[in-house]
């Protein structure tokens, strides 16, 4: 992992199409702004674990459960 | 035209024969799941509110979809650009909706993904889970029993759309 130290104000470019601005620096709070092409996805780390931790647990489903809905029951 | 058929091994329907048509292509997977890029949709059963959105690859990958609007009657949010640009949508009609469904014991406790909803793209059959920056709509919404009550009962009486 490549580790920069950045001040408030300062960028990274990330290839030639995205640029990362810090905003602000407030106590434990790093405010940062993002430039991307359209069609880059940009989501929250946390966000996408708990998409990714519902999903594997959505797939959990047994049979019983599945010939239930089938029955209506 | 010989339709693309193909003998896939599924998670409740066995082996079956799908035809490749119909299937739908996700380019970069399901969020846990990006390996899986080609599913179809089938039928549980009578119930004409669930379905199975099955991996065409892995039969174990098989998810319980609903229509959200059945849900949430006021369910409404912005597709991203980054979603536009990969469906090649150009107007709402285009698209499906689906959430996906995480089943619980005992069933009323079942809930349903508003955060992430399924976008199938009817035109070009491409389709993404798309995860939306909007904190009004749940991972894990609950589907109320008088909601789940009512989708039985209109699948029971065999009224469609």
């Amino acid at each position: 992992m490549l580790v920069l130290s950045r001040k408030a104000g300062d960028t990274i470019k990330i290839a030639d199409n995205i640029e990362v601005k810090i905003l602000e620096v407030k106590g434990d709070t790093v405010r940062v702004g993002i430039e991307a092409p359209k069609s880059v996805d940009i989501v929250r780390g946390e966000l996408i674990q708990s998409i990714k931790d519902t999903n594997a647990e959505s797939l959990s489903l047994d049979i019983d459960w599945y010939k239930n809905l089938k029955d209506n029951k | 035209m010989t339709q693309p058929l193909k003998e896939i091994a599924t998670k409740f329907h066995g082996k079956i024969e799908v035809d490749l048509s119909k299937a739908w292509h996700f380019p970069k997977g399901l969020p846990g799941f990006e390996e899986e890029e080609e599913f179809v949709i089938l039928p549980i059963g009578e119930n004409q509110e669930f379905q199975v959105l099955q991996s065409t690859k892995e039969a174990g990958v098989a998810f319980v979809v609903a229509n959200p609007y059945k849900i949430v009657e006021e369910y409404d949010f912005k597709i991203d650009d980054p979603t536009i640009d990969l469906l090649k949508v150009k107007s709402p009609e285009e698209l499906m909706v689906l959430g996906i469904v995480f089943i619980k014991e005992p069933f009323e406790e079942s809930t349903i993904n508003l955060q992430a909803p399924l976008l199938f793209q009817t035109n070009n059959r491409k389709a993404k889970q798309m995860v939306l920056n909007d904190k009004r709509y749940l991972i894990k919404h609950p589907i109320d029993e008088k909601k789940l009550d009512e989708m039985k009962e209109k699948t029971t009486s065999g009224k469609s759309e």
